[in-house]
């Protein structure tokens, strides 16, 4: 029932190889996904790490601007979020007419955008929630160190938090990924574009859709394991006792 | 006019979207609450297969399952009366919808009564069978009230990102939110505006479910102590 030959044939073009290339020819499918994963997650951790720390500010001019952006970020569809910038920002004049339009109107770009502002929101309440957390022995110690404020966040808060924030941080990653599967929406051709542009071909669902399927399965599993590894090492200290 | 009046069929389709996320929400703590005794029960076979339904189904995206399960079912129905020399019907696109995405968080549900079921103390059930309850009603008059207070933080989340992923539906051919928006965005030329409101209407109904989930969270967890820093 399924056809195992049609599978081998296409299989190439999950890595880049469309219409009859080698593989890694393009960028189509496997690479993209992961430029879209890795660039999204690289931006939306360093725009995470500050807002954090403005999000558990005792000043409310600081944390409010902050919480409105998580609150309106995680209680929207990331697909709407896709849409507002791929094909909202062109009904506003200025924006068109601004050098950043050259790269606004590129699907990748607004894709790219769009997971990085709202993996933000989300890796900002993870790595608040963790700061909040910290054992005020840690703070105190500090201050009897007599550091100051930034040296505390920097040397002892933010490295401590960002340990702790492992386990739900790598929720969060494989969540991002498999919403990376939407860039096809706006015309990319992800994992999941290449294998709708197969299917369009060919008229036959399961085969595309259940290699796609197993490529994110893979993907899904190799992320849990490394976050494993990760944790093992960077949140030992807190394992439980083995002897 | 505001939009040239595209407002009201998009609350339609809002109407559609709530009705879709509400149905795939049955289908989905259904799903869960079998997923999770097949996992907890003693048959080997039983739990196996609830551990591949929720470790699968989570690894791969929404949107695949979407176009895995309404093109593939459709096709499969198609051959299937092909063979019988009948006209094949077309899949409801409701029902599809609703089911994939009840199967999806399913998966999730699963995880989340599993945890909750485990939170009960075992006495508890136990005392319900030894004064002759059928395990039917020890669940429902024990393990339930009980699991619920456990369940609910994970079950708020999961309704929420449920609500979320019904955005996804009008791919398979829809006349959600989603949908009704491509087609005002594309005669009113104003993108931006269009997809600001449903992004409003997504707001307004994830702030709602968020606030009503809290007082029900507080209503079950009467009578239990708040831990105090």
């Amino acid at each position: 029932m399924i056809d195992l030959n049609l599978i081998i044939e296409r299989f190439p073009a999950f890595l880049g190889g469309t219409d009859g290339a080698p593989i890694m020819s393009t960028s189509d499918g496997l690479q993209l996904t992961l430029e879209l994963l890795g660039l999204s997650l690289v931006f939306g951790l360093l725009l995470a790490v500050p807002m954090a720390l403005m999000l558990v500010s005792r000043n409310k001019w600081v944390a409010r601007p902050v919480w409105l952006y998580t609150y309106v970020f995680r209680g929207t569809p990331l697909l709407v979020q896709l849409f507002i910038i791929y094909y909202g920002l062109s009904q506003f004049d200025w924006v068109r007419d601004s050098w950043a339009w050259e790269y606004l109107r590129e699907a990748y770009v607004c894709a790219i955008l769009a997971f990085t502002l709202n993996t933000a929101a989300y890796t900002t309440e993870i790595l608040a929630g963790q700061i909040r957390n910290t054992h005020y022995g840690e703070i105190e110690a500090a201050k009897a160190m007599g550091m100051g404020k930034w040296l505390m966040m920097r040397r002892i808060v933010i490295p401590s938090a960002l340990r702790r924030a492992l386990p739900a941080y790598s929720n969060e990653v494989v969540m991002m990924m498999q919403s990376t599967s939407i860039a096809g929406l706006v015309t990319l051709a992800d994992l999941t574009g290449v294998a709708r542009r197969v299917f369009s071909d060919t008229y036959m669902p399961f085969e595309p859709f259940l290699t796609v399927a197993g490529i994110y399965l893979v993907m899904t599993f190799a992320l849990v394991w490394l976050f494993k590894k990760a944790e093992q090492r960077w949140l030992a200290y807190l394992a439980p006792r083995k002897h | 006019m505001f939009l040239q009046g595209y407002l009201p069929s998009i609350m339609e389709g809002t109407i559609l979207t709530l009705q879709v996320a509400v149905s795939a929400l049955l289908v989905s703590v259904v799903l869960g609450l079998i997923g999770a005794m097949f996992k907890m029960s003693p048959s080997k076979p039983l739990a196996w297969l609830a551990e591949v339904y929720s470790t699968v189904v989570r690894g791969v995206p929404d949107l695949v399952w979407m176009l895995l399960l309404f093109f593939g079912v459709q096709m499969l129905i198609n051959e299937l009366f092909a063979q019988l020399g009948w006209e094949a019907p077309e899949i409801n696109s409701f029902f599809a919808g609703v089911m994939t995405i009840g199967f999806i968080f399913g998966a999730y549900m699963t995880e989340t009564f599993r945890g909750a079921i485990m939170a009960v103390p075992k006495g508890q059930m136990e005392a319900g069978l030894a004064y002759g309850m059928s395990p039917l009603r020890v669940f429902l008059r024990i393990t339930f009230p009980q699991m619920v207070r456990f369940a609910l933080p994970s079950f708020s989340n999961n309704w929420l990102v449920l609500v979320k992923s019904t955005a996804l539906v009008s791919v398979i051919g829809l006349n959600d939110v989603m949908y009704r928006a491509d087609t005002a965005k594309s005669i009113t030329q104003e993108p931006f505006t269009v997809y600001a409101v449903v992004g409003c209407i997504f707001l307004a109904i994830t702030s709602v479910s968020d606030l009503a989930l809290k007082r029900l969270e507080k209503r079950y967890s009467t009578g239990v102590r708040e831990t105090e820093l």
